[in-house]
């Protein structure tokens, strides 16, 4: 035991073996890795972001600002970036990284080296990623979801993408083991299984979503880098394959992968509305079980990304089903944290705003996922915008607006300084008339017929074009202030109490930042 | 809550109990070969998925200790191996009626 | 409180290790789907293919890798019981026993190689699809297993330092268990190989 004095002292200072940028590299602190995860994402978000723009800027003026080849290629990296580097490690590697461990009233994760080895491998995979965009050959076209056999014999720099989405993956998995073990074996003495917070219970879940759906990914993508190296023609029909064998597979992980990004997502939800509605959580069973619900259905729907490929009539059914069974632990959620609301004294702090959005757009993206999860109007609108825009309300609406939510709840936290409220709640207001401007006028081009992915379109889809264009660029406006606003209070922010919020779950009670083992003593919990 | 701390890994096998495994894997081994030859009715394929079945059940319940393991891990390795199950069913209720 | 503490750990050493033994599970459930899907297309090319497999080979090195899940069992007990020196030899015999399964693989690829079966082989690519598919599943999935041996050979080896070295006691002896469980789940993948590319003549 070292003196109490240090042991006070935020881990911002805690003195290692390393110094400069190496403390941070080689830090096994569950804090320093979250942080570190939490740049890296917020980095290649932005990227995406840019090149989303982009995607936007071309389909005004088709042709004027990029060719065809480069247009395939920036939607491509866009979706890449956004989803196997941003938004699926996103929540658990940030958030649950520097949250779990305290939330519990723990020292660290279980495996705290191992817990640095995924943050290596996360590099790894990010810099196989980028090597692919700029080695000869050119950045992938195929899509982020790879389609073979186009992907097999594209000449783009395939092979290296998919190799980093492998190590990417395998992250992935460690974090889920990771987390699964640490919320079994490190609970604090009394923290039993419904005394957790929501957002451990969606943490939870979302390991054995991760441990349970990437390997399945892992092996498919051994497959597309085995067939273009090897010649190995698993999906290639002149070799005896089958191309829709290899969606099963890609689906079979990739759609579990949204319960990846929306779970943790649900959770922080979870864990903000009730300490600004100043009550309870309305049905904290319901809630915490609802997630296990989600993840496990969850695993068995992907046959609904699969309607117009040519499937058989039978599986397309069977999916269908089950596709409309996953909605209700997702509506069991969103009512309770309705009723949460219900007579609750509201406090208007930012967070709560953000929180809001989420359930709203959230809300539309699910509805609308009723709409395409039904067999007929899929076959009508599944090949066109209204899919972008129905994914973009989950993945952006949801777990995009969540991250937000978490990033002005737990800011204190996490830097130890307020920010102002103002300039959070402009940047949200512009932010929210931006999103939806650009993706629901989405909605309307996708059902009048607006194919996904053209470079061009004939004219009388132009307006809509244009005004999600202009959409975009209020989007941009609005995460340009938030970002301004949280990156000037990291400097000059007031220092920031242990809880701000009046929150009540662990976290709330060491000091802000926390100290480097969180805890001088273990806390024990009890009624 | 916390978990027993004398369950599971702390059970050291008897050289006894793993050889006896060792001997019972080695005649599952000839008999799968046998039935294989033997050609015995046009089952022999799944009979021989069974063999290698308790084979592995072997492996799994006496080499890898999972018999002195608690439920958690038992319930977990079903839940697993149903969910693999049902994945390749669902796989099939498209590849069957294509 | 400090024994309680380790004893947490080694428990929870040993869920990780089978948690990561359910993700394998599912990695090598993705090449059977694919297995099963293709011999239930092409189930008379995929009986032809299996009769062209070496059964004495495939048999033998069946009986290798069980034989090597014995030793490394008891291996494990012998640490638990305190017999290290024990422990060490019966860890070099797996390690043996693993390379005799490597070669005897590595016998039967060039075997085949030699005839010019391959993926992407002109000799392959004129045979029939369900033999191509057959063969391409045979080099993926012994292969893949193959290196989940390789891997396994050297974890060993690292295995075996640790214990001539005192890190391995039978105090503390997660790393040599966990290894063992990830030995006997490679067993257990070619205990359902070995059926379905040799024994479905």
């Amino acid at each position: 035991m070292e003196s109490t004095a240090s042991e006070c002292e935020s881990f911002y200072h805690e003195k290692g073996k390393y110094k400069g940028i190496l403390s941070w590299l080689m830090s096994t602190d569950h804090k320093r890795i979250g942080i570190q995860y939490l740049v890296a994402l917020l980095t290649f978000f932005s990227v995406g972001v840019m090149l989303g723009l982009l995607i936007r800027l071309s389909l005004i003026a088709p042709g004027t600002f990029i060719g065809q080849e480069t247009y395939n290629r920036v939607f491509s990296v866009h979706g890449i970036i956004m989803i196997f580097l941003f938004i699926i490690p996103g929540v658990p590697v940030a958030f649950g990284n520097f949250f779990l461990p305290i939330m519990i009233g723990a020292r660290d994760v279980a495996f705290p080296r191992l817990n640095r080895f995924t943050w290596w491998t996360y590099l790894a995979g990010a810099t196989l990623v980028a090597l692919s965009l700029f080695a000869a050959g050119g950045a992938p076209d195929t899509g982020w979801t790879f389609y073979a056999p186009y992907s097999i014999r594209a000449k783009a720099n395939i092979t290296l993408a998919v190799t980093g989405v492998f190590v990417l993956g395998f992250s992935s998995i460690l974090t889920g083991i990771n987390f699964v073990t640490t919320i079994h074996r490190l609970r604090a003495p009394g923290m039993t299984w419904f005394k957790l917070p929501l957002f451990v219970w969606t943490l939870y879940a979302t390991g054995w979503v991760q441990l349970l759906a990437t390997p399945v990914l892992a092996i498919t993508l051994v497959f597309i880098i085995l067939g273009r190296v090897f010649g190995v023609g698993f999906f290639d029909p002149s070799k005896g394959g089958d191309p829709i064998l290899y969606e099963h597979l890609f689906w079979t992980y990739s759609h579990p992968a949204v319960y990846i990004m929306v779970l943790p997502a649900m959770g922080i939800i979870s864990e903000v509305i009730p300490v600004f509605a100043r009550k309870k959580i309305f049905g904290y069973k319901a809630v915490a079980l609802s997630a296990i619900g989600i993840a496990s259905v969850g695993y068995f729907v992907w046959g609904h990304h699969m309607f117009t490929s040519g499937m058989s009539d039978t599986a397309r059914i069977i999916f269908s089903f089950i596709t409309f069974l996953v909605a209700v632990p997702s509506g069991i959620k969103i009512f309770n944290w309705v009723s949460t609301l219900y007579k609750g004294s509201i406090v208007g702090s930012a967070p709560i705003y953000f929180a809001l959005t989420f359930i709203f757009l959230f809300s539309i993206g699910g509805l609308t996922g009723l709409i395409i999860g039904s067999l007929e109007p899929n076959l009508q609108l599944h090949g066109t915008y209204f899919i972008v825009a129905h994914f973009h309300y989950v993945m952006f609406g949801g777990a995009g607006f969540a991250i937000l939510t978490a990033l002005h709840y737990w800011f204190p936290k996490m830097f130890g300084r307020m920010y102002p409220e103002r300039p959070a709640k402009i940047g949200w207001f512009i932010l929210f008339i931006g999103f939806n401007v650009l993706y629901f006028s989405m909605f309307i081009l996708g059902y009048e017929g607006m194919p996904r992915r053209y470079f061009d379109y004939p004219a009388r889809y132009f307006p809509l074009h244009l005004v999600s264009t202009i959409g975009s660029w209020i989007l941009a406006a609005g995460l340009a202030i938030i970002a301004g606003n949280l990156l000037r209070a990291l400097f000059k922010g007031p220092k920031a109490p242990a809880d701000p919020w009046g929150g009540r779950t662990l976290e709330w009670t060491i000091p802000s930042p926390p100290p480097a083992e969180n805890f001088v003593e273990t806390p024990v919990i009890r009624d | 809550m916390a978990l027993n701390a004398t369950e599971g890994g702390d059970h050291i096998g008897s050289y006894r109990t793993y050889f006896f495994i060792w001997a019972a894997l080695m005649l599952l081994l000839v008999a799968t070969i046998v039935v294989a030859k033997v050609e015995v009715s046009k089952y022999s394929v799944l009979l021989n998925l069974f063999i290698a079945t308790v084979k592995a059940g072997l492996v799994l319940f006496f080499f890898m200790h999972l018999k002195y393991e608690n439920w958690f891990l038992k319930g977990v390795l079903f839940m697993v191996l149903v969910m693999l199950a049902s994945v390749i069913g669902l796989t099939f209720s498209d590849v069957w009626y294509r | 409180m400090v024994q309680a503490e380790k004893q947490r750990d080694r428990i929870g050493a040993k869920y990780g290790m089978w948690l990561f033994l359910f993700t394998e599970i599912l990695f090598f459930g993705g090449m059977f789907l694919l297995y099963s899907v293709y011999r239930s297309k092409y189930p008379v090319e995929f009986h032809a293919s299996a009769a062209e497999e070496n059964l004495l080979l495939g048999s033998i090195n069946t009986a290798v890798l069980l034989t090597s899940s014995l030793f490394i069992a008891v291996a494990i007990s012998a640490v638990k019981k305190g017999n290290y020196r024990l422990s060490v030899i019966l860890q070099g015999a797996t390690i043996l026993m693993g390379i005799v399964f490597l070669g005897i693989k590595a016998v039967e690829w060039f075997e085949k190689i030699a005839r010019g079966i391959y993926p992407n082989s002109p000799v392959l690519d004129k045979m029939s699809m369900g033999e191509i598919l057959f063969f391409g599943l045979y080099y993926v999935m012994t292969g893949i297993h193959g290196l989940h041996v390789l891997i396994g050979v050297c974890v060993i080896a690292f295995m075996v330092y640790f214990t001539l070295t005192g890190n391995i006691t039978r105090e503390n002896f997660s790393k040599i268990e966990n290894t063992g469980l990830y030995w006997h789940f490679v067993d257990i993948v070619w205990i359902y190989l070995f059926p379905l590319f040799y024994l479905i003549t």
